[in-house]
């Protein structure tokens, strides 16, 4: 799964497939991450705070 | 009792009727558990799988589910990629939809790998010849997505956004939920197509294999194109569920006809490439492997050429040319039975797919093999509906689904 982890080959099929999947997965970590931290931050300076329930969605 | 959970400006039936609505589907969902637990405890002998049959009830279940669920990847590409702004008054309940879909079909999955305990063997000890390794990977990831979609959701509860930081990270989650839907949208193409693929590479088996392109046979498209084609159809087919059940209008006629609309267009375009691939199949593949068309329809109790005009017309064309005509999709019934039909003729593209490959005698020798599912197959295939059940209502009932609800319910 991971280069230099037993069963690993530097060929096409390991590089294709796993960096796919780690593209995939550093996207998604990278994302959340960033939603986490700034939420942090957010909070920190005050803001959201005294929300009303008068939330619809965003989407 | 349970009222400052509700949101706000909408109606709910009592706590009561709510709890006895859920302990009614919990019942079968038990039923469900318990012969999950069989499965796992005892083993695969609780099935009717067999050497023909390694892929059985539950494998067309899941690819089922996949391509029902495909609403929401598709829903996403339409809003954060395309640009289809009105699609954000149902876009919640597609994804909600779709992560009850991407969570059974895992969850069916772990019934069926027989070894649950083993089930990250695929990620570490990566087979990246197969085409299933790669649906694992973009099933696995997808549920991520699916599930980073569904969180903002739950933050958006009436209680939960209250709490500052919930409520900054379900609106920063919302700022970035087109990179997220992007790579849903990506992640998607691949499973669903290689779903497909798997079926299009069978080289022993004349029924299912088909040419293609570079590594990829026809199936590998069709299956993805037909997710993204009928995954709305379901979406549509429970809003009007939902709607039934509860007996409001949650989403406005505009944004359920332009849903069905684009996904009109994408069933009648699909269904003329399955056409087309159907009958090159017929003409030049099968021949080619020293078979006739209807050595697979005949000489059996079940697949005769029904199931072929129950897939590609009746569950396909029909339903395509309703949803693309303006008074289809403006005539209740009309629309209602295209959605329905085209949630069938998925249903049955996949179960051909999977199940019609196996029964089709492969050697002089051989004859059809017919396949019943048992108790304990069913009753983990019934499972994720009842869990679903239980997730929409318990989603509905708490989380602002659907924005349009409270303008189109004032309460007094």
């Amino acid at each position: 799964m991971f280069p230099g982890f037993f069963e690993w080959i530097w060929d096409g099929g390991h590089m294709l497939f796993m960096g796919a999947l780690w593209y995939a997965l550093s996207i998604i970590g990278m994302g959340m991450t960033w939603c986490v931290i700034k939420a942090a931050i957010d909070t920190q300076q005050g803001k959201g705070a005294h929300h009303g329930d008068h939330h619809g969605g965003h989407h | 009792m349970d009222s400052a959970l509700i949101p706000e400006g909408v109606k709910r039936c009592s706590f009561g009727k709510f709890m006895v609505f859920i302990g009614i589907v919990s019942l079968v969902l038990l039923w469900g558990v318990y012969a999950m637990l069989l499965c796992w405890l005892k083993g695969l002998n609780q099935t009717n799988m067999n050497d023909y049959y390694g892929f059985a009830l539950w494998i067309w279940a899941d690819l089922g589910v996949i391509a029902l669920g495909g609403g929401a990847f598709f829903s996403g590409f339409l809003k954060y990629l395309v640009g289809k702004d009105e699609l954000k008054n149902i876009i919640n309940y597609a994804v909600l939809i779709g992560f009850i879909c991407y969570s059974s079909a895992l969850l069916i999955l772990a019934i069926d790998i027989g070894q649950p305990l083993r089930g990250w063997f695929i990620f570490w000890h990566a087979n990246v010849h197969s085409m299933l390794t790669e649906v694992a990977f973009c099933l696995s990831c997808y549920f991520g997505v699916l599930c980073i979609e569904y969180i903002p959701l739950v933050l958006e509860n009436r209680q939960l956004n209250k709490v500052p930081f919930f409520h900054n990270l379900a609106h920063n989650m919302h700022e970035i939920m087109a990179v997220f839907a992007a790579t849903g949208a990506f992640l998607s193409f691949f499973h669903q197509g290689s779903l497909g693929g798997v079926a299009g590479v069978l080289f022993g088996r004349p029924f299912a294999v088909r040419e293609g392109v570079f590594v990829w046979p026809w199936t590998f498209f069709l299956f993805t194109w037909s997710a993204a084609a009928f995954g709305p159809c379901f979406t549509l087919t429970l809003t009007k569920l939902l709607e039934k059940v509860t007996g409001k209008k949650l989403v406005k006629d505009n944004v359920v006809e332009l849903l069905a609309k684009i996904s009109g267009w994408m069933i009648f375009t699909y269904t003329i490439a399955k056409i087309a691939d159907t009958l090159y199949w017929a003409a030049v593949t099968v021949p080619g492997k020293g078979q006739t068309l209807m050595d697979f329809y005949s000489g059996n109790p079940v697949y005769g050429i029904w199931i072929l005009v129950l897939e590609v017309i009746i569950g396909g064309l029909i339903p395509g040319l309703i949803l693309i005509t303006d008074k289809g999709r403006k005539n209740g019934f009309l629309l209602t039975t295209a959605i329905i039909l085209a949630c069938i003729g998925v249903s049955v593209n996949r179960w051909v797919m999977v199940l019609q490959v196996m029964a089709v005698p492969v050697m002089p020798f051989d004859s059809w093999a017919m396949y019943y599912p048992s108790w304990q197959e069913v009753a983990t295939t019934v499972l994720p509906v009842a869990y679903g059940v239980i997730l929409v209502a318990i989603s509905y009932r708490y989380m602002p689904i659907f924005p349009q609800e409270k303008e189109l319910n004032p309460v007094d």
